[in-house]
């Protein structure tokens, strides 16, 4: 920019500002040059696995502020440890809010956490967007209209699989495992909702087990005498490990429909064994980094050239990346939308507002929106089969829109 | 007048003149101690005054912290008994709290009392059969008590709300008064920590502080002298899950949110961390370790965004060399040579 233009880009924001009045000073968190963003991980402590998440996020803004920020403003991502501890969750959210005057929160990661600050967040009146987590709650637009979720819920993902047996198993006797807390049972209640009138005819059998179970094995037995030809698991990567292998040991060959938590190759398909893996079904809405299709695709050359500028320590076999990549692009569409008016009431407008965002690293025609009425951006997801080596997606895609809270 | 403040002080006790010999030491305030006590209240009672209500929600919380401390000093300090599972009855006191208010609609000031008699209970029950294991054996039942409550308050989810917990509303301040929420929290915790401190000043300066010093220093022979240590012991392992409960019910009310995953095993050792820091059997202690372990942790974050642990687990390494008596015992000492290094100046 030379310097007569850049005068006049001054001259012309100065013009901007005083025509708007000063309708967004009254919102702390953004000036002429700046937007303050406020966000919670876990750097340390139990899940910190998911830590990636926040520095991918802080990566990607920065590569947006070396591209010039968003209508000549830069960001400013304050992303601050919380330990996965709901109360250190709720007083850093606090120091954002109050003391550093964060314009909004994106992105706080974990559902205990965002459920102990949802209520304050409301309260505030500070947007609380696209949180990290995939419970259903998130999207309430009439009892906490400041609070928005990202990802496909649970439930959603759990309407698609059970779309997927009305289509292709009519004679399906389906047989479930779930994790006995918040996470199984959302999935199970998007599955039975998903099934409707059917549910009680194609169920024979649920089981369940804690967390803390050393195995799985029992129920696996059970669900195999049960007669079940449709194997519905809803488990995290070690018990869908002990499940895969289990099945195979026994001589039980369901169809077997895996959720999207434990679908990596690496960490549980082939430590259970490519063979027994074979033919299991999954769910998928972002591109594998570690699937051979998208070498030559564009959106997965740039995630690649990003990771090498922005964020070199990452791991670019992990989807989280692919994730903490494609959330923040979700925001700078919506920070874009709001033109010049930031203010926390539009930005909530806005962030409600999103009609057919295709990102780069979205699956083909996966695509983000929102309404008023509508607070759960992505509610699409296409199944995959694994092949032995990779997944290989089949079928359309899955549209779970506006079947949320039967 | 300061020596008359003393001296009325020493005389009222003087009937414990005897006691006084033994341990714990130091048994009656000085005037001075009581001037920088009461200046002390003064100064935080006019701090909400003057601080954003953030911060106003970091000291409610140190002071929450201070009165879960001094219940873990009761028994680890004092009585020698290792607790690895004191977060287990911070939590219990409150899901008490969250669940009296939230699925009973009992008013929030009656839960403070309920949780720490509740926990009294408990700890004391919990305290009979660990009469049986010394050290590092009561160390570890109390680590599996800690381990197991956050999956028992999860099997109870008709009450405990399970994994979601249970969201609660800040109280705002009775009878009108121009308050606003964190300064009432801060106020009511604040005087919930004065009552209990004085409580456990009482109870530690007298009898049962020495039984309880007795038995910790060498059991045989307080049991030779008359003290009863099975009593002894299990009263200090309820009074001690008594004042955690208390504590814990107070966060409830602060955070307005609980959940059975953050009152986890590192709570615990949390807490332990904070009475070593601040003094073992010490009653000042307890705040200087609340003040730590609330605090340190986010300069530590400041200071690396990549291994806060790291730096926090240098702050302890440090404090613990620089101050192997915790903050309050280095504080004496420190007290002690400069009163005696003036003494020695000073002309007669």
């Amino acid at each position: 920019m030379s310097p007569r233009s850049r005068a006049l880009a001054l001259v012309v924001t100065l013009c901007l500002a005083l025509a708007h009045g000063f309708s967004y000073a009254a919102d702390p968190g953004v000036t002429a040059t700046e937007i303050k963003i406020g966000n919670t991980n876990p750097y340390s402590g139990p899940a910190s696995v998911y830590g990636t998440i926040g520095k991918g996020i802080a990566a990607y803004f920065k590569k947006v502020n070396d591209e010039g920020g968003i209508n000549g403003r830069k960001i400013n991502f304050i992303t601050l440890d919380d330990g996965y501890s709901p109360p250190k969750t709720v007083e850093m959210v606090r120091r954002l809010v109050e003391q550093e005057q964060v314009l909004f929160l994106f992105q706080t990661l974990g559902t205990p956490t965002n459920t102990a600050i949802w209520k304050y967040m409301n309260d505030q009146q500070v947007p609380h967007l696209f949180v990290a987590t995939g419970a259903t709650k998130w999207g309430d637009p009439k009892g906490h209209p400041w609070t928005m979720g990202w990802q496909p819920t649970y439930q959603t993902e759990g309407q698609i699989y059970a779309q997927y047996v009305l289509k292709n198993l009519p004679d399906a006797r389906i047989g479930i495992l779930y994790q006995n807390d918040d996470y199984g049972k959302d999935y199970v209640k998007g599955f039975k909702d998903g099934l409707g009138d059917a549910a009680k005819k194609m169920i024979v059998m649920e089981q369940t087990h804690e967390v803390t179970d050393p195995t799985i094995e029992s129920q696996i037995v059970n669900l195999k005498n049960s007669g079940a030809n449709v194997f519905f698991n809803v488990t995290i990567p070690k018990f869908a490990v002990q499940a895969i292998k289990k099945a195979r040991d026994i001589g039980w060959k369901p169809v077997h429909l895996l959720n999207n938590v434990s679908n990596s190759v690496g960490t549980v398909l082939k430590p259970a064994g490519i063979d027994a893996s074979k033919d299991i079904i999954s769910t998928f809405y972002l591109k594998d980094p570690t699937d051979p299709q998208w070498k030559n695709d564009k959106g997965f050359k740039d995630w690649s050239a990003f990771m090498q500028k922005y964020y070199p320590d990452g791991n670019t076999a992990d989807l989280f990346n692919v994730y903490a990549y494609t959330v923040p692009q979700t925001l700078v569409h919506v920070l874009k939308q709001c033109g010049n008016d930031l203010s926390r009431a539009n930005i909530m407008r806005q962030a409600a507002n999103i009609k057919d965002l295709a990102l780069p690293m979205f699956l083909p025609g996966i695509k983000v929106n929102t309404s008023p009425t509508d607070f759960y951006p992505i509610e699409q997801l296409q199944l995959a089969r694994f092949d032995g080596e990779r997944w290989v997606l089949f079928g359309e895609i899955f549209d779970a829109g506006g079947k949320h809270g039967m | 007048m300061n020596s008359e403040i003393s001296e009325t002080v020493e005389a009222a006790s003087a009937g414990e003149v005897a006691a006084r010999v033994s341990a714990p030491p130091r048994v009656t305030p000085r005037a001075w101690e009581v001037a920088g006590l009461l200046a002390l209240i003064a100064g935080a009672c006019l701090l909400p005054f003057e601080l954003s209500g953030f911060r106003l929600f970091q000291f409610t919380q140190v002071f929450v912290y201070a009165i879960a401390l001094l219940g873990l000093n009761i028994l680890t300090g004092y009585n020698g008994q290792i607790s690895l599972g004191h977060g287990a009855f911070y939590g219990i006191g409150a899901y008490t709290a969250a669940i009296m208010i939230d699925r009973w609609g009992v008013p929030y000031g009656w839960t403070v009392p309920v949780a720490g008699v509740l926990c009294l209970v408990v700890g004391f029950l919990f305290g009979l059969p660990a009469l049986r294991l010394e050290g590092l054996y009561l160390a570890l039942a109390t680590f599996a008590l800690a381990l197991s409550v956050p999956q028992i308050l999860k099997h109870f989810d008709g009450w405990t709300g399970g994994s979601q917990g249970i969201v609660l509303s800040r109280p705002a301040a009775p009878l009108g008064l121009p308050l606003t929420a964190d300064q009432w929290l801060y106020f009511l915790s604040l005087g919930v920590l004065l009552v209990l401190f004085m409580l456990g000043w009482n109870l530690l300066r007298g009898r049962t502080g020495r039984a309880l010093v007795a038995i910790r220093d060498n059991p045989i022979a307080a049991e030779a002298m008359g003290v009863n240590a099975a009593l002894y012991k299990s009263l200090a392992f309820g009074v001690s899950a008594a004042y955690t409960g208390v504590a814990g019910a107070l966060s409830a009310l602060a955070i307005a949110f609980v959940a059975p995953d953050t009152f986890n095993v590192f709570l615990s050792i949390t807490f332990l961390v904070g009475i070593v820091i601040g003094g073992l059997a010490s009653i000042s202690g307890p705040i200087f370790g609340a003040l730590f372990i609330q605090f340190v942790p986010n300069y530590a974050q400041d200071i690396s965004k990549a291994a806060p642990w790291a730096i926090y687990g240098i702050f302890l390494i440090v404090f613990m060399y620089v101050m192997p008596y915790g903050v309050s015992g280095f504080l004496r000492l420190a007290w002690r040579r400069l009163t005696r290094a003036t003494a020695g100046t000073r002309p007669k």
